[in-house]
């Protein structure tokens, strides 16, 4: 097996074992992506450099005898909304093209603290809006499997790296799916923990009731690992939520026998592949045998779900976005005579027109006179989203469904028309809505061998049971494909 | 149903501190019509007495105390600025 | 003209907390040093940087709603309010919309005759924005070619005060601001300066005929940034406005700038329409429970305010109307004067010292009472010493003067300057008969019948005993050998 595609875990036998050094691991990293990122696109900025460096360091450490922690050399690619102190942070977009933080998200301090080594920014959707990375300014991602298709969005470098051997795992966002999503269709695991239990701080905000950062990984122990990092209460976050973290590794056991698992009947139906809901027959049959009990369930108000997402979305976004004018950092269209001009050329020479379309819904939805009609009233409606999953976990333990409706898609298939690609988010949107913890496991391979994605959803802060259900369907399945670079 | 019209999309994008060429705001006022007619279903629900959710997370009272932190030199703070002067961000003429 | 109209007016007050830190974040207030040192990543609106609440500046906050008698919301959150301004760290500002801190207060004002009660419409939270210079010759914002951003100010803590419009002059509006100055001063929450811009207002202004119900059309007033211009910015407004109405017009609806330099108001540049704030409630922040116990605990903190003290006092200390407020209004000289009070037992006597000689050396060395050498133990002594005759008021005034600059014991000042009255009968007539031996000219006048003639004489022994003659001894004794 080819160090690049090894997982984290197994990487740190062999570093405790000696049977390899970290300056080793990054080697074959930078080899790998020498070989593939030409085709795939999935870094905006390479730190080869300072992994390096960053690797002869630990080297040294365990050769005094450190204690070796989970990511201690761990060559790990962090999606470029994530603010790196020094390192630039461009979020896909022109308007940030040079900006260069001057401070670590919480999430950087923490992995630090483990001495992981950066591999470098993964490429993503501009300001994470998109499912398929074709709006990044820095060109599109390319699914590892086929170039000739879209990894997802809007982690789509963070998951094309993990999926191509160009980083072990990666840290991505997910504010309408943009974890699970990609995961799904490059066939790696991704998670999305409930909203609160990993700090927002660093994080450039998209829609911040809805923004959550999470591991993407060849496992779901590689995952449980990052958990462990990268959860737990920021003082610098309001929102971070504040209770014990679990040790999440612990949950990693294969056993559901007497497990009640829902699947969402609004989810299975609008468009779903025939191979997609396929697989997932497959699955729930793999269930019941392991001893799980599988029943159907109708959550009425998913069928709004989209829509309340794309009110509420766009309008927070509108707000964060707002703050980038060319006053204080990024782009500045340097011409303009005067403030307003400059406002407005700066934003409009720095924004991507998808990054457009949205703050102008947003705006519109948030303006008086429609206010109620637009905003408040998704927010009502997304009341109903959050009663109907708690009424759903009175009686399940976890809840299963496809993650996205098809597998990976051609690129330019859905640019049309942008009602068209946000209909990709319609399995994992209603999550987000409830702040729910979800996770995508590849669930296997379409006839045309892209990746099938299985979501599982849990209830509040219950990532133990989606871990359990994962981590044994993973197990069951048995998934080993690899794209064929 | 037209949801929104060509001088509701150049009143929006004036909020928004954006602008549109001519040729765009034909296109853009098209596709934001057709998105917000979809999203505009939400008025069929049924949501008497049900509260808005304006905040997620059953957390109340998060405060910080008084106490002084370090803030960023100068130096940091003007790092990135796309054009200074005297210490301070420069901006163009106030209109 | 003036009768036939009414103003009615309401004010927006500002006010800067005096917490250590900003209100979202860790960064100290500053005090116009260096531009952008108290600066992070919050306050600068920097990508993926996220507010946390001050603590103090809530209970601030309530203290001062509670003081102007507001309800306080047990349930209150904040709200973004969305504009785009270069002072604007982030282009909203945190802020708060329909679920304010306080309610339904009001504050008496006292005009003299009568009492103004204005009523208070809401207290609320929010951020100040950065600071702009303008660049270009005059400063002003329509003369300069670019400004300049300093964000050490940005994130201030801010509390807005917002009146109905009950208020009926230009008088009565300064008259209001000073009495809430005066108040948060006493809270110890903000200096409370308007040149230092800790203290701002703003005016709503309108006009009416006498005895109508309905309120017209309002201007705001900006600009305002003192007493006196507040009240010569609203006369004008006023007279503007009243002037436009009997011309047969109508006023417009717009913001207005005070200029200082005319007297007058003009309407900005700006557009006409109203701003979209598009507010929402903030998600970056949770929302905030207040229990009582809170409120009980802050509610203690507030010292007995000005109006009740004065009141106290006119009670206990049976001191006339006049001298209880004057006391009252000023922390320092109420807390002096009730140290005396336990020492001494004529609180008037005390009250005249403190307003008249004290008073006056203190402005004139630019102290407070506080900083005064004069201890109240002290200051009662002397009323003793001069109680017990040992020395006559004018000996007091120069002991007094003594003590101030030494913060000397009186007894030991009038033993080491020999300054004890001089009460000795005997020694006085001795005195007398020289000085009526020796001023036969007075002596006559004094006979037929000009009493002022006494004064003549009464000061020639005075100034035989340096100063130190009983007058009211040496009054009798030469009434008494003349008559």
């Amino acid at each position: 097996m080819e160090i690049h595609y090894l997982t984290a875990h197994q990487l740190k036998d062999r570093l405790e074992k000696r049977q390899i050094s970290c300056a080793e691991i990054v080697e074959s990293i930078h080899l790998r992506i020498e070989e593939v990122d030409d085709r795939l696109n999935s870094y905006i900025r390479l730190e080869k450099e300072s992994a390096l460096s960053r690797a002869g360091k630990v080297d040294k450490l365990i050769g005094a005898g450190s204690d070796i922690e989970d990511f201690m050399g761990i060559p790990i690619a962090i999606k470029d909304n994530i603010c790196t102190k020094n390192i630039t942070t461009t979020c896909a977009s022109r308007i940030l093209e040079n900006y260069i933080p001057i401070y670590n998200a919480t999430v950087i301090d923490r992995l630090e603290s483990q001495n992981y080594i950066l591999t470098g920014k993964a490429n993503m959707d501009e300001f994470a809006m998109g499912s398929s990375n074709e709006n990044s300014y820095f060109g599109t991602v390319k699914n590892p499997w086929d170039t000739d298709r879209v990894p997802g969005g809007s982690s789509g470098g963070p998951a094309a790296c993990v999926a191509a051997g160009e980083a072990v795992c990666s840290l991505g966002s997910d504010t309408g799916g943009s974890i699970r999503q990609p995961a799904s269709l490059c066939g790696v695991v991704g998670f999305k923990p409930t909203y609160g239990m990993v700090s927002r701080y660093g994080l450039v905000a998209f829609a911040s009731s809805l923004d959550q950062i999470g591991p993407l990984t060849r496992d779901v122990e590689d995952c449980a690992a990052m958990l462990n990092i990268i959860c737990g209460h920021d003082r610098k976050d309001s929102t971070s939520i504040n209770v014990e973290v679990p040790d999440y590794k612990s949950f990693l056991k294969a056993d559901i026998k007497d497990m009640r698992i829902g699947v969402p009947k609004e989810l299975m139906v609008e468009g779903i592949d025939r191979e997609v809901k396929e697989a997932v027959c497959r699955i729930i049959k793999l269930v019941e045998d392991m001893g799980g009990i599988v029943e159907e369930i109708s959550l009425p108000s998913l069928e709004y779900a989209l829509s309340v997402y794309y009110i509420i979305a766009p309008s927070e976004a509108s707000s964060n976005l707002s703050r980038f004018d060319g006053v204080r950092y990024g782009y500045r269209d340097v011409e303009a005579r005067t403030l307003r001009e400059m406002y407005r050329r700066t934003r409009a020479e720095g924004f991507g027109d998808e990054v457009k379309r949205r703050i102008m819904i947003g705006t519109y939805c948030l303006s008086a006179g429609y206010y109620d009609a637009y905003y408040e009233k998704a927010q009502r409606v997304r009341t109903l989203v959050i009663n109907d999953f708690k009424k759903a976990f009175e009686k399940f333990d976890v809840l299963i469904s496809p993650t996205s409706p098809t597998t990976a898609f051609k690129i330019g298939e859905k640019m049309e028309d942008p009602l068209t690609m946000y209909l990709s988010d319609i399995c994992t949107i209603p999550v987000n809505l409830a702040g729910l913890p979800a996770i995508s496991i590849p669930a296997g391979l379409s006839g045309s061998k892209l990746p099938i994605g299985l979501q599982i959803i849990g209830n509040v802060l219950r990532e133990d049971n989606v871990l359990k259900v994962a981590y044994s369907l993973e197990k069951a399945i048995g998934f080993t494909g690899r794209p064929g670079l | 149903m037209e949801r929104i019209s060509k001088d509701d999309v150049k009143h929006v994008a004036e909020l928004a501190e954006l602008e549109f060429g001519e040729k765009d705001i034909e296109k853009i006022t098209s596709q934001l019509d057709r998105i917000l007619d979809h999203v505009a279903n939400v008025s069929s629900v049924n949501t008497e007495g049900i509260p808005p959710t304006s905040h997620i997370l059953d957390i109340k009272n998060v405060f910080r105390e008084d106490m002084a932190e370090k803030s960023v030199t100068q130096e940091s703070a003007l790092k990135n600025a796309p054009d200074e002067a005297n210490d301070g961000f420069k901006v163009p003429k106030i209109d | 003209m003036k009768n036939e109209y009414e103003p009615v007016i309401g004010l927006e007050t500002h006010v800067e907390l005096y917490t250590n830190t900003k209100m979202f974040c860790g960064c100290r207030l500053s005090f116009g040093e260096e531009k952008n040192i108290y600066t992070c990543p919050v306050c600068l609106g920097h990508p993926g940087s996220l507010p946390v609440i001050n603590k103090k500046a809530i209970e601030y906050a309530a203290k001062i709603a509670l003081t102007l008698n507001c309800k306080i919301k047990k349930y209150t959150i904040f709200h973004r309010k969305n504009y785009f301004y270069p002072d604007m760290p982030k282009n909203y500002q945190i802020s708060q919309y329909d679920l304010p801190l306080g309610v339904g207060g009001y504050l008496d004002v006292d005009m003299g005759s009568y009492m103004r009660r204005v009523r208070i419409t809401r207290v609320h939270m929010e951020e100040d924005t950065g600071k702009l210079l303008h660049k270009g010759t005059t400063g002003r914002i329509s003369e300069s070619e670019a400004s300049i951003v300093d964000f050490n100010r940005a994130g201030t803590p801010l509390i807005e005060i917002v009146t109905e419009p009950d208020i009926r002059s230009p008088e009565e509006a300064k008259e209001y601001m000073i009495t809430l100055r005066n108040l948060i001063l006493f809270l110890d929450v903000s200096d409370c300066s308007m040149e230092e811009g800790s203290l701002r207002c703003d005016a709503n202004v309108s006009v009416r005929k006498t005895g109508e119900d309905k309120i017209g059309t309002k201007t705001e007033i900006k600009n305002l940034n003192s007493f006196k211009f507040l009240q010569k910015g609203l006369e004008y407004e006023v007279k503007r406005q009243v002037k436009v109405l009997e011309a047969g017009g109508e006023v417009i609806q717009q913001t207005r700038h005070y200029d200082s330099k005319t007297g007058t108001t003009k309407a900005l540049r700006s557009k006409e329409e109203a701003h979209d704030y598009r507010y929402f409630p903030e998600p970056d922040l949770v929302p905030i429970y207040i229990e009582d116990k809170m409120i009980e605990d802050i509610r203690k903190t507030i010292p007995e305010l000005p109006s009740v003290k004065a009141k106290r006092f006119e009670k206990q200390y049976s001191l006339p109307k006049y001298d209880s407020s004057f006391l009252a209004n000023n922390k320092g000289l109420a807390d002096y004067f009730e140290q005396c009070c336990r020492h001494y037992n004529n609180a008037k006597n005390i009250a005249n010292w403190i307003m008249s000689d004290f008073s006056a050396l203190l402005n004139k060395e630019k102290m407070t009472i506080k900083d005064s050498r004069v201890t109240p133990e002290n200051l009662c002594k002397m009323l003793e010493i001069i109680d017990k005759g040992k020395i006559n008021s004018k000996i007091a005034k120069s002991v007094f003067e003594e003590m101030f600059s030494t913060g000397g014991n009186p007894q030991k000042i009038i033993e080491d300057r020999g300054l004890e009255q001089i009460s000795d009968e005997g020694l006085l007539e001795a005195i007398i008969e020289e000085v009526i031996k020796d001023n036969p000219g007075a002596v006559e006048q004094f006979k037929e019948g000009k009493d002022k003639a006494i004064g003549f004489l009464i000061g020639r022994v005075m100034a035989k005993t340096k100063g130190k003659a009983n007058p009211g001894i040496v009054n009798d004794i030469i009434t008494k050998k003349l008559s």
